[in-house]
């Protein structure tokens, strides 16, 4: 009746899962009353649950990976303390099953459901603003997307107190992770949950494909989007191109587990070393996928904080193209050491330098844009500061490794992870933050307290080079990672220096919830009412903060790039940038439950089989196909805004922000 | 920092470690020479061109140049090209099947990686070895390893080149250690619960005590045949023993067994 | 180079470009969409077929394919996939032309011929498993398994798509957004007929050289 789920799934005898457990339950009851005491389940349901609004979108989408932020840096503080204790014979405080799971998860959660989920948001959030268009090409899809990546999340957070997570890293390579070694429902749990979000993810990138490609306003030219919209076309495309990989390798995986294949295993003519290559050949991609938005934030933030236009546009747009183009050949460099020939080892190797080309334009073409700008040190400046600093000596150490023999003594040593977190967080997290300081008031219509987010940024920084500068020099005196104990006794003070880095950082992350709460409470003094805190370039900050449904009264007619500097310039309304527009009736895309029912049924798709409890499975499988029936029979699509709330909702300026 | 301490990568004792540490250390000079000026003028230009500075010329309308944009894209694609280059020389002086240049015949080791234990058989010299390498210093290493169970990396840093084993399939490993010392190595490739217990040490000694433990091995040790292998391949680590190799094709009989897996590695209860 | 625009001095009145045009009809968006996810559905199949190649002789003393393909068997299937493609077309031709019966006659073809396609290709694949030919002997059909198998589940969506379109000629009659997705399935059912005419070539075909 209920597969292979019994009361034992849940770890009575650990108390650290049970405890994070506890904690998020009564986290969880404590919203959930709040919620009630403000009367706000039914504005929660129609304002943002069944929203198909690309703001509400990426609002969510930026709020879960900052849940999910906490959530993998738990894991990091653990992984980091444990490391700090297991030396020369202690054996610290977590057993290798659980230290096991521990650095899966993180992994997993990372990549995932923060890097990702961060960009995704921003890019929701910002480009259909950016090119002047109403919302995205598929509003309902897009809120399908959302809510597929969150099933995603409670899939992979159910394993920390119903049953276990895999036990195999967060790329679960056969044959460790086929049922022989791996008997257990984690390696399920994390198959399904990645599944599950990979749909919402590539129909994300189909979405804002189209999107870029489709939906830029009147005169909006390739050449004259903005260079983050630039970035998040190629970061797309990329999606479009790589995430059906992942989608077969795992699927394979699956049928491996479930169904007795042998595309992996050992035994019958499986074959490992082609998962490393096809999931490699998916995960390059992917984390250029996560770099390309962030490339794109520090272009428009270095932009408007230096008070220039961006340098060396078309290179900008080249660049990012070459890259997307680039980052299908190298996959290889994922494995120099598992044993291909000379010949193919010097090829990969050749072709991850040349990958290092256009992101060292790029670098440049910062720098320039530096020169001769007027440069205020706002909060989003200081992280593209930070970003520039240290992004590029972890883009070193990728050149070293891209050298094959370089390579064979440092792959999988703690300097192969020093060189990746130093490039993600340099990259990626330290992107996200500045797009998150810098189109916050945007979405919000107030800005975030400065101090704060320094303080932020500062203990980001710090920690980050404390906890990683020593990882630099361990996997040199030839420490590997994911290590539960070691033996030599003088690599334990490089290991307390870390964890000394992660506690910053997880003071860092304090100061970001400290920041929120304080610039909420605050908000009525911290009140943009212009709708350009920044004196921004582009066309987002044409609009009121925050934006109406339908963010622009009437459309917009572009003439050049920054369209909204320009119109600023001359000191005359463009063409759709009116202060008092003259509205007209608009179409407005009704909101629906799509997204969070189909998410609901992935769910039970998903829990159904991990446990295999088949009718569970069967029933969240046909409750998909019943809410997408439903969704076809719907003969409403959009509601029509008359021209008097058009007017109204474009001049409220002072709304109260709830 | 006293380099001997600090052991590892930054402490070669073998050719191929010294070759690739050498790599290293030109590849990081070259990058640094490019990274520290740009480092040095993000902060200098930020600093120089900041709001409060009146002596600052302002350009706010200047978005481009012909002659940067040439320097832009050949600056990174010469240094690119430079080290790449080096790269692919690298790659094939230093390729793992390639045999070190010597005087010396290469002593054939045959290695295999099982949960949690490392094995290595001397086919020719007959005797056997589990956590624990004994080679004559000077000599070069052929390493032929597989893997009984899951993927793992062989890895002693102070010899160089780690190398993939995987079950059904052989790779193959060229080393050498110059002088006698003992050089601890590892997996490096994560393999499951006992993945940190996966060390070895490497023993380098003068050939007259090399031929000395082959004589003491072959004589009095235990032997190894398919029974014992399969004992020792059951999950669990292992301290360091030597063998006499009762089946002289032991390898090869695991290369072509490689199939059914060991029994689900001693479990956790299904919580 | 000028934000401001880029023609300061306009003599000459050139067409607007493509890209500065504005947004696209709704119709060529949503069809846009249905291009893309093609091309990401036709990267999921290259990976199967990939593993497939690969895995192509790892038949682990096992029979391969050369022993258990019936040539004529896949003869029939090609058969039917094309002409069902033919009646696709036909049905495409009915719904520009909102006509409703040539509409439900070709849909009705081309479902007849999908089933025709799944019916032999479930026994094919039933017989493989009952004469111990099934995808755990080995490598190899296991991955022929995946890749024929997933094409078969794409068949069997593009059919019960086709089932809920006609549904919806039936109940709403031809509304522009019903316009638009029988054109996304008419994409569909063709792009799987393309998949089919790899499948056939590389594992049928493949098998016998």
């Amino acid at each position: 009746m209920f597969g292979k789920l019994s009361w034992s799934a849940i770890p009575t005898d650990q108390p650290i899962p049970l405890v994070a457990a506890g904690i998020v339950a009564l986290g969880m009851l404590g919203v959930a009353g709040w919620i009630t005491r403000r009367g706000w389940w039914t504005l929660l349901w129609t304002d943002w649950i069944t929203s198909v609004d690309h703001k509400k979108i990426g609002v969510m989408y930026v709020l879960l990976g900052l849940v999910m932020l906490v959530r993998g840096f738990i894991d990091a503080l653990m992984m980091r303390t444990q490391q700090a204790m297991a030396a020369a014979g202690a054996e610290g405080f977590l057993p290798p099953e659980h230290f096991n799971q521990i650095f899966s998860a993180h992994g997993t959660i990372m990549i995932f459901f923060v890097g990702m989920t961060f960009m995704v948001g921003l890019m929701n959030f910002v480009v259909p603003l950016q090119i002047g268009a109403r919302d995205m090409a598929f509003p309902t899809l897009n809120s399908v997307s959302f809510w597929l990546t969150a099933a995603g999340v409670l899939l992979l957070n159910l394993s920390l107190v119903i049953g276990e997570f895999a036990r195999t890293g967060w790329l679960v390579y056969p044959p460790l992770s086929e049922l022989a070694y791996s008997p257990d429902v984690g390696v399920d749990y994390y198959l399904w949950a990645i599944q599950i979000a990979g749909v919402g993810t590539l129909l994300s990138g189909i979405n804002l494909t189209a999107t870029i490609l489709k939906m830029r306003t009147v005169g909006m030219g390739y050449m004259r989007m903005p260079i983050f919209c630039w970035t998040a076309l190629t970061a797309n495309l990329l999606i479009i191109a790589a995430f059906p990989i992942l989608t077969a390798t795992l699927a394979m995986l699956t049928l491996d587990r479930y169904l007795d294949f042998h595309f992996f295993t050992n035994d019958l003519g499986g074959n490992a070393m082609m998962y490393v290559n096809l999931i490699w050949a998916w995960g390059h991609p992917e984390v250029y996928i996560l770099i390309l938005p962030a490339f794109g934030i520090f272009s428009e933030v270095i932009s408007t904080f230096a008070g220039k236009p961006i340098f060396g546009y078309r290179s900008m747009a080249a660049a990012a193209l070459a890259i997307c183009m680039l980052s299908f050949m190298v996959w290889l460099h994922h494995f120099f050491t598992m044993g291909a020939s000379a010949d193919v080892n010097a090829f990969f190797g050749v072709m991850t330098m040349i990958i290092a080309v256009p992101t060292g334009v790029k670098v440049f073409n910062w720098l320039w844009t530096l020169y001769g700008g007027t440069v205020r040190f706002s909060v989003p400046l200081m992280w593209s500061l930070g970003f520039m600093v240290t992004f590029i000596i972890g883009g070193m150490t990728g050149v070293l490794l891209a050298i094959p023999p370089v390579d064979f003594i440092t792959h999988n040593s703690l300097f192969l992870v020093a060189h990746f977190h130093n490039v993600i967080i340099g990259g990626v997290i330290f992107g996200a933050y500045a797009g998150y300081n810098y189109w916050f008031p945007k979405a919000f219509g107030f800005t975030l307290d400065e101090r704060w987010g320094r303080a932020t940024f500062w203990c980001w920084l710090v920690g980050f080079y404390l906890a990683f500068m020593p990882l630099y020099l361990l996997g040199l005196m030839g420490a590997t990672r994911r290590m539960q104990h070691y033996d030599d006794p003088l690599w334990q003070p490089l290991m307390v220096v870390a964890l000394g880095g992660a506690v910053l950082i997880c003071i860092g992350i304090g100061c970001t919830i400290v920041q929120l709460v304080v610039s909420i409470r605050a908000r009525a003094r911290r009140r943009d009412p212009s709708g350009d805190p920044w004196n921004g370039r582009s066309l987002e900050w044409a609009t009121p903060s925050p934006p109406p449904a339908f963010n622009f009264a009437t459309p917009v007619q572009v003439e050049g790039r920054d369209t909204f500097w320009t119109a600023k310039q001359a000191g005359l309304p463009a063409p759709g940038l009116p202060e008092m527009p003259a509205p007209s009736p608009v179409a407005v895309p009704v909101r629906s439950g799509t997204g969070f029912c189909i998410a609901f049924f992935a769910t039970g798709l998903g829990f159904g089989m991990v446990w295999h409890i088949w009718w569970m499975a069967i029933a969240g499988l046909l409750g998909i196909v019943g809410v997408a029936l439903r969704l076809a029979w719907r003969t409403v699509d959009d509601t029509e805004l008359g021209a008097d709330a058009v007017a109204a909702a474009y001049l409220a300026r002072d709304r109260e922000v709830a | 920092m006293n380099p001997s301490l600090i052991g590892g990568v930054l402490d070669p004792r073998g050719p191929v470690a010294a070759n690739e540490y050498q790599i290293l250390q030109n590849a990081t000079l070259v990058m640094l020479a490019l990274i520290v000026p740009i480092i040095v003028l993000t902060l200098v230009f930020a600093w120089w061109f900041r709001a409060g500075n009146e002596r600052a010329t302002r350009k706010p309308d200047w978005d481009y140049s012909g002659p940067l944009e040439v320097v832009n894209w050949m600056v990174p694609l010469m240094i690119i090209l430079f080290l790449g280059g080096m790269g692919r020389v690298a790659s094939h002086a230093l390729d793992p099947a390639k045999p070190l240049p010597s005087d010396a015949p290469p002593l054939d080791i045959q290695v295999v990686s099982l949960d949690w234990k490392w094995l290595f058989i001397y086919p020719d010299a007959g005797v056997a070895a589990v956590n624990h390498l004994v080679v004559p210093a000077g000599r070069p290493l052929r390493l032929r390893l597989t893997s009984g169970t899951v993927m793992n990396s062989f890895f002693v840093p102070q010899l160089g080149s780690q190398i993939y084993t995987m079950a059904g399939m052989t790779t193959t490993l060229h080393l050498q250690a110059d002088r006698p010392g003992v050089f601890p190595g590892r997996s490096f490739q994560f393999s499951g619960d006992g993945f940190s217990d996966m060390r070895f040490n490497v023993d380098a000694v003068t050939a007259s005590d090399y031929d000395a433990w082959l004589a003491r091995t072959r004589a009095a040790a235990v032997g190894l045949d398919a029974a014992g292998y399969a004992a020792l391949a059951r999950p669990g680590t292992s301290a360091p023993r030597d063998y006499r190799l009762a089946e002289p094709h032991l390898f090869r009989t695991i290369l072509a067994a490689s199939t059914a897996p060991a029994p689900a590695p001693a479990s956790h209860p299904t919580h | 180079m000028s934000a401001v625009t880029d023609d300061p001095v306009q003599t000459i009145t050139r067409p607007v470009p493509v890209s500065q045009r504005g947004p696209a009809p709704t119709h060529v968006v949503t069809t846009y969409g249905m291009w893309l996810f093609l091309l990401s559905d036709i990267v999921m199949f290259a990976a199967f077929f990939a593993a497939f190649v690969v895995l192509r002789d790892h038949t682990a003393g096992g029979p391969d394919g050369r022993t258990l393909f019936h040539r004529h068997t896949v003869l029939v299937e090609t058969a039917c996939l094309l002409f069902s493609s033919f009646s696709c077309a036909l049905f495409g031709l009915g719904v520009e032309y909102r006509h409703r019966l040539a509409t439900y006659a070709a849909g009705a073809a081309t479902l007849a011929l999908g089933a025709a396609f799944m019916v032999l290709e479930v026994s094919e694949f039933t017989h493989m498993i009952a004469i111990g030919a099934g995808p755990g002997r080995s490598a190899f059909l296991s991955g022929f398994f995946a890749l024929v198998g997933l094409h078969g589940i794409h068949v069997a969506c593009g059919m019960l798509w086709l089932l809920v379109m006609l549904a919806q000629v039936a109940t709403l009659g031809f509304l522009p957004k019903v316009a638009r997705r029988l054109q996304c399935f008419a994409l569909f059912w063709h792009a799987i007929d393309i998949v089919w005419v790899g499948v056939f070539t590389v594992v049928y075909l493949g098998a016998f050289t």
